[in-house]
């Protein structure tokens, strides 16, 4: 690419051409201040904080849209730059309510950041409130709209990285707000819960229902027992929370964290992860040998279940019929452990530690009680764990380790790599390999499902049949697929779906920010895990072995069936609420 | 009221039409009176463009309208030349005549009261227009005139 100069308050730096002002100035070490620029989305220059003045222009620009041409001379600091941020900031703060003692962003948020960066100390525009009504109709996410400053990257994500558009910008000019059509509660629109659009908001205006109150209670109950399951993504993420690099492992520090807080037990979701495989991967192999729907669609993340439901009803025949692990989990724990260790299953309060907030949603659902109860009562995100960490003063990065407790926490490396985008697929097929050909697989790292791309695609030889496989994360994505199924052109056998880029680990329930560099970071601290792991192939989980020995029977059998196995429920996309 | 399948045919006549929501959305509107829930639901269903991109277009174009209007639509011109020749009194007058307040129904359906922009005729401010027809040169009087004209005959003159 043809490389061009320009000058930055002075300084000479050579970029390719096509390089934002942004960029450039990012490289010439000169911070611009953003608010609604964000890395994973194209820049919409709505807040005009980033402006910059370009000599010979007569307007000022938005560095984070404005490319660079070769000579141009750009100023970052003169005082009309100086002043045009400040009445920017100064009119996006007199729109907002300022209770930042009272907001689940206070000391996470971008506004506040800004505003201590250009000095604010004050502000000469009166406040005044934003159209929009507090949104608790979600199990999962809450929407409050006095908070927003119109920033759209939420409308952004909703619309290019998941392709469900739930929510858009209405109105216009000075009343413009972010809204469902027709006003309605979130949870009336095929909103999805996967909380992508959590991760992006650079405010308070949307974040998770929060259940942190509910497992305080629980935890306060002598006469609960409180079991905790962890799913494998977040022990990649909390220690952001704690101020960490992104990537940094601290999963043991982690579980003895989650034990000062006083869970009686501390599980493993990999436990049913690996479960999962050998559920999963025998249904695969039912639905090869007798025929039955193909491709085969994966079915851990709620996320993609409610994409699947709402947008394509017409193919849910070809989801698996397993449920996630967090739901095996529940079912688990009221009925399997309960029984082995004899506590009465109404006492035993079943709480997950989630990377996403469809997890809450998909926990609520009516039909998850095959143990007789509710089998999960609380989700947790990964913020919310951290939450109640610091509430009493846990230091993640400095705790001892502490190892998980049997035998619900027992897992391999197949259970931990489920927390990245290709990572079910890897595991299913380190297993189905090895059941099909009776051979151990000789590179248990299958790399062709590995990577960030948003679609990819595998063959596997299963003693001479050809099994085609693929990966979409992120439901823009997996929308792409699946009008390749419609159209009777996905020639596949078994499909991998994840409702967040990068899979679990970019879920919607992690820690904020959250961008490609930092997802590529969580992703390798999980393939770290894995290799960490003396048993890195979920059949050969003893725990899991002996739970079929035990209790459970065979794979795909009549008891499994019943405690670990789901159905969908097509949904319409509006429900209008008057007729014509 | 209409039937919903004539959305259908609506959306099918524009199949060939580069960017035709708002084309669609002007039909429909003069089909059914307004944009109501039911009748963008099937708009969004017909186009296959996601709802909310649909009620974005209906609430940014002020002749768009999500909401039941009466029979006829008045529009006060709100910019300065109608202000400083007594637009407001005339304003204050049609809202004391029709009971009711600027982006409101009358009880009775008769009327919707709206503000406008400059309707380019401001040689004889002040102005409203009703319907498709345009006053100017108005007094509070000559204003309630008209209006009590078109709630008894449905029409005035000029």
């Amino acid at each position: 690419m043809k490389s061009i100069s320009v000058t930055i308050d002075g300084t000479r730096i050579t970029v390719p051409e096509g390089t934002t002002v942004l960029d450039a100035a990012k490289k010439a070490q000169i911070k611009i201040p953003t608010l609604c620029y964000h890395p994973d989305l194209p820049p919409v220059s709505a807040c005009r904080l980033c402006v910059v003045e370009i000599a010979g222009d007569r307007l000022l620009r938005t560095a984070c849209s404005w490319q660079c041409r070769d000579g141009m001379e750009i100023s970052t600091k003169s005082a009309l730059v100086r002043d045009s941020r400040k009445m920017a900031l100064e009119l996006l703060l007199s729109r907002h309510p300022m209770k930042c003692t009272e907001c689940v962003r206070n000391g996470s948020c971008e506004l506040q950041d800004v505003a201590d960066l250009l000095g604010i100390r004050e502000n000469p525009f009166e406040y005044r409130e934003r159209k929009g009504e507090l949104d608790l109709s979600s199990a999962s996410i809450v929407r409050d709209p006095s908070k927003c400053i119109l920033c759209r990257r939420c409308i952004q994500t909703c619309e290019m990285v998941q392709s469900v558009s739930a929510i858009g910008l209405e109105g216009r000019g000075y009343d413009v707000w972010v809204d469902t059509p027709f006003g309605k509660g979130i949870a009336d629109t095929p909103c999805v819960s996967c909380g992508q659009c959590i991760d992006r908001c650079p405010v308070g205006a949307l974040y998770e229902t929060s259940h942190v109150d509910r497992v305080w209670r629980a935890l306060d109950n002598p006469q609960k027992h409180v079991v905790i399951q962890t799913a494998p993504a977040v022990r990649v993420a909390i220690s952001e929370e704690f101020g960490l690099e992104p990537g940094k492992l601290t999963t043991k520090q982690m579980v003895a964290g989650l034990k000062r807080l006083g869970f009686d037990r501390v599980f493993d979701t990999n436990f049913t992860a690996d479960l999962t495989i050998i559920e999963e991967g025998h249904e695969l192999l039912g639905r090869l040998k007798k025929g039955g729907k193909l491709p085969m669609l994966t079915s851990c993340s709620p996320g993609w279940i409610n994409f699947i439901e709402h947008f394509f009803p017409e193919l849910l025949p070809h989801v698996s019929s397993c449920k996630s692990p967090q739901q095996m989990f529940g079912a688990l724990a009221k009925t399997y452990y309960a029984q082995k260790f004899g506590i009465d299953p109404k006492d035993v309060f079943s709480v997950s530690m989630m990377p996403c907030t469809a997890k809450k949603y998909e926990a609520d659902r009516p039909e998850m009680n095959a143990s007789g109860y509710q089998d999960v009562d609380a989700v947790l995100t990964t913020r919310e764990v951290a939450v109640m960490m610091k509430q009493i003063g846990i230091d993640l990065p400095n705790m001892h380790e502490e190892e998980y407790d049997d035998p619900l926490g027992v897992s391999t490396g197949a259970a931990v790599i489920f927390g990245n985008t290709g990572g079910v697929m890897e595991a299913a097929l380190r297993t189905v390999y090895e059941v099909v050909t009776e051979k151990p697989l000789d590179d248990i790292e299958i790399t062709a499902v590995r990577g960030m791309e948003g679609i990819r695609e595998a063959e596997i030889d299963l003693a001479g049949t050809k099994v085609k496989a693929a990966v979409a994360n992120g439901l823009y994505n997996a929308r792409q697929l699946l009008d390749k199924i419609v159209a009777g052109t996905a020639d596949y056998h078994f499909i991998e779906i994840m409702a967040c880029p990068g899979g679990c680990i970019g879920g919607g329930g992690q820690p904020i920010p959250t961008s490609q560099e930092i997802r590529a970071k969580r992703t390798e601290a999980i393939y770290t895990e894995d290799r960490a792991y003396e048993l890195r192939k979920s059949h050969e989980n003893p725990a899991v072995q002996l739970l079929y020995k035990e209790f459970l029977g065979e794979p795909n059998g009549h008891k499994a069936h019943e405690l670990l196995h789901t159905h969908y429920t097509a949904k319409s996309q509006y429900q209008p609420d008057s007729a014509a | 009221m209409s039937d919903l399948n004539r959305i259908d045919q609506i959306v099918a006549g524009y199949q060939s039409t580069q960017s035709p929501l708002i084309y669609i959305l002007k039909d429909v509107q003069k089909e059914f009176g307004h944009l109501s829930e039911p009748v963008l639901t099937r708009v969004a269903e017909a186009t296959r463009i996601p709802l909310s991109e649909i009620y974005g277009v209906a609430t940014f174009y002020s002749l768009f309208t999500t909401k039941p209007k009466g029979q006829h639509i008045v529009r006060c011109c709100n910019n300065a030349p109608c202000w400083v020749n007594g637009s407001k009194d005339v304003l204050e007058k049609i809202k004391e005549y029709l009971e009711i307040e600027t982006g409101e129904t009358t009880e009775d359906g008769s009327f919707t009261l709206e503000f406008t922009s400059c309707l380019g005729l401001c040689a004889v401010a002040p102005v409203m227009m009703v319907d498709e027809q345009v006053y100017g040169n108005l007094t509070p009087e000559k204003a309630v005139a008209i209006l009590r004209d078109f709630k008894t005959k449905g029409s005035a003159n000029a």
